[in-house]
């Protein structure tokens, strides 16, 4: 027999994926087709949108309509998807360099008019379809092809960009955290507004051999040891909270949603 | 996916499983191994609590849950 | 319905009849008030206006939702047609109808930008990376804005290639009396859409037909659309042999249905012992240049492409191998020229008068050049 998930929500025939052994991308995407599974969604009102690297080569895989479009741009594509057909469930994957780097605009914009889009970023702190270069996620001092001597740059928290931005849903959650995964995609799809879900993907291929951080399991179990939920957090002594890394959903608001104000403008234009 | 937990079974997708070994690492009753081939598999059946968590961190669709008949 | 309208206007007014209902664009001088008349009409047809926060996500927008069905339109001016083009080319590759439209202004960079200029030919042909197909059409007049962005939207959907409406500064702000037609008198072209039930190649061409039809995301067809070289069925594809048929029917677009896509306008050529040849907003000096020349006694034709692309080239051959010489004229350092001199292949001498300050050439100028280059 067949996995379930996978004949029921993905291209059989174009997997298995071409993603590296180990790599958390897979575990990301069957966590999107989860997430469809529990809210019901007709597969028919799916649209899948995507930039360019290795995250982004999912929608070929998810049994939607699906769009890969040009490096950084697919938010752009996705808010026109949106707007000119707001029944559609649109559903942004990108990377970190796709998503904060090159697509740094337009993820801020998203947020900023709370767009009904779910963007699930795929964190995994590197370009890897290049071959390892930093991303503006990569952290101070690590390495990478192009920062052989370790990485000067300051890197960004996603989660608290796209929220400083004005979006209305945001979570962090990692590779590992797979039950919490599944619960905060299924509430970023849900909600009405700009969501945000940022996914800590670990790279063994790149990142994690530039930076000795040994095998998947290796990097898979550094998440499972340092992330924490922030309310947890909050309840801990200092000595307890340091050298941890924050997770949990971060904000879940109700606001107007973009595309609902346009159709009342066109209602209001209509008397 | 409605199956009671009794009738499922771990299934493991050779063909599919790029042998990472992180169902084996994150397996709670430790039942799976990487055998021979560099492939998951299953060595201890009858303590596998069919918890699911395989199927979860599976990056390949390699391993899941599903109804014993095959 | 007589109206007195700016070219810019204008535009909008064809691309509502065409069926435009969705736009997204930045505003830019000088082709802002397509954006402004867009964005307070749109919305009462029931369509979408949005000011996106860069050229880029302006076409990219557009493209997406041209994909749900919509026809899209976006417009800009030299800067943001620069930044737009590596989404032309993916418009171009995933054959997705789209009407892109430049106002030129002056010169490169920000260049000059009140005035006018036609420096963006070669770029409207040739600006985005890698061989691709592209249909480009330049009016000279408010009432031939409408009817060609009209005509930008059909031919888009008829052969799912972006169209780019190449204006300028001149005919963008200038204003005219346009009589605007019924909506019956005039003929739209929407996509072909496959029929439901059917075995779905979202990139396969029905016995028969010109491209391959083209399902809205939505409506039950679930197919992939990539930037990357794909088969027929939409999923990318490594081989050379795949990318060559996909190339090669792409690029067949604008030569096997060049008859149908080819516009030029010929005047007083056929006793015409020279030619001037002028386009967009600069044929409008070049036509008074000709009537001025004509009663001075000079057998002159004005030869004005309405297509540039794909270029009016058998018409001009012919007439190149009977005139005594083309005194080509724009608003640039020599881009048409060059075709000129090409389709020309010496049988003829190829003048030109150009500049890239932001002045227009006017008729004096030119017939002061003709009556040099003429003797």
């Amino acid at each position: 027999m067949n996995h379930p998930l996978a004949e029921s929500y993905f291209r059989m025939d174009k997997l298995p994926h071409i993603w590296c052994p180990g790599c958390s991308h897979g575990i990301i995407m069957a966590s999107i087709a989860r997430a469809i599974d529990r809210l019901g969604l007709d597969k028919d009102n799916v649209c899948i949108v995507s930039g360019i690297g290795c995250s982004s080569r999912a929608p070929g895989y998810m049994d939607f309509n699906t769009l890969h479009t040009t490096h950084g741009r697919a938010l752009a594509f996705a808010t026109g998807v949106k707007l000119a057909n707001p029944k559609l469930e649109v559903i942004v994957i990108s990377g970190d360099g796709d998503l904060s780097a090159i697509g740094g605009n337009h993820l801020i914009h998203a947020a900023r008019r709370n767009i009904g889009l779910t963007t699930i970023c795929f964190n995994n702190n590197i370009y890897g379809m290049t071959g390892g270069q930093y991303s503006p996620t990569t952290p101070t001092g690590d390495k990478a092809t192009t920062a052989p001597y370790g990485n000067i740059d300051k890197p960004f928290d996603i989660t608290k960009l796209a929220i400083g931005a004005g979006a209305t849903y945001a979570a962090k959650v990692t590779a590992f955290h797979v039950t919490q995964m599944d619960k905060y995609i299924e509430s970023a799809i849900a909600h009405k507004g700009f969501s945000l879900v940022e996914a800590i993907a670990v790279c063994p291929t790149y990142y994690g051999r530039k930076n000795r951080k040994g095998s998947a399991v290796e990097m898979m179990t550094w998440l499972k040891d340092h992330y924490i939920d922030f309310k947890v957090a909050e309840k801990l002594p200092p000595e307890k909270r340091e050298g941890k890394e924050l997770m949990g959903e971060f904000i879940n608001v109700d606001a107007p949603e973009y595309t609902a104000l346009y159709d009342a403008l066109i209602d209001r234009l209509k008397d | 996916m409605t199956d009671k937990k009794e009738n499922l079974t771990i299934h493991i997708n050779q063909e599919w499983c790029k042998g990472c070994g992180i169902c084996v690492a994150f397996c709670p009753k430790k039942v799976l191994a990487i055998g021979e081939n560099g492939k998951s598999t299953m060595i201890d059946p009858d303590n596998c609590i069919k918890c699911g968590m395989c199927q979860m961190r599976c990056p390949d669709f390699a391993i899941f849950l599903g109804g014993s008949d095959s | 319905m007589i109206k007195f309208l700016q070219g810019n206007e204008a535009c909008v007014e064809g691309a509502l009849m065409a069926g435009m209902r969705f736009y997204s664009g930045y505003p830019i001088t000088p082709s802002t008030e397509i954006a402004e008349l867009s964005a307070e009409r749109l919305p009462k047809v029931g369509g979408k206006f949005i000011q996106m926060e860069d050229e880029i996500s302006g076409i990219a927008a557009a493209i997406g939702a041209s994909l749900t069905g919509k026809k899209a339109m976006t417009a800009t001016s030299g800067p943001g047609f620069s930044l737009k083009q590596e989404n032309i080319g993916y418009a171009a590759l995933a054959e997705v109808p789209l009407v892109i439209v430049n106002v030129q202004r002056g010169g490169p960079s920000t260049g000059l930008p009140t005035s006018p200029g036609q420096g963006d030919v070669m770029q409207a042909r040739w600006g985005t990376h890698g061989d691709h197909p592209i249909i480009c059409l330049t009016p000279d007049s408010v009432t031939e804005t409408f009817y060609l962005t009209i005509r930008a939207f059909n031919l888009a959907e008829k052969y799912r290639v972006p169209v780019i409406l190449l204006t300028d500064e001149i005919t963008g702000h200038m204003r005219e009396k346009i009589d605007i037609p019924d909506p019956s008198e005039i003929e739209i072209y929407n996509r072909k859409r496959p029929e439901t039930g059917d075995v779905y190649h979202p990139y396969g061409v029905e016995p028969g037909e010109i491209v391959p039809r083209m399902a809205d995301f939505g409506s039950g067809f679930r197919y992939h659309v990539t930037g990357l070289m794909h088969d027929e069925t939409g999923f990318p594809s490594n081989s050379t042999e795949n990318a060559r048929k996909l190339m090669d029917r792409l690029m067949a677009k604008t030569v096997t249905y060049r008859d149908d896509i080819i516009d030029y306008e010929a005047l007083y050529t056929e006793d015409a012992d020279w030619l001037i040849l002028a386009y967009g907003g600069m044929s409008r000096s070049a036509r008074a240049a000709v009537k001025v020349l004509r009663q001075k006694g000079h057998s002159v034709g004005l030869f004005r492409p309405i297509s540039l692309w794909p270029f009016p080239e058998e018409a001009l051959s012919a007439l190149a191998g009977k005139v005594k010489g083309i005194l080509v004229t724009e608003l640039n350092y020599g881009q048409i020229k060059l075709e000129v001199e090409r389709i020309a292949c010496g049988r003829c001498p190829v003048e030109f008068l150009g500049r890239g300050n932001g002045e227009v050439i006017t008729p004096e100028m030119l017939i002061e050049t003709f009556e040099e280059v003429a003797k």
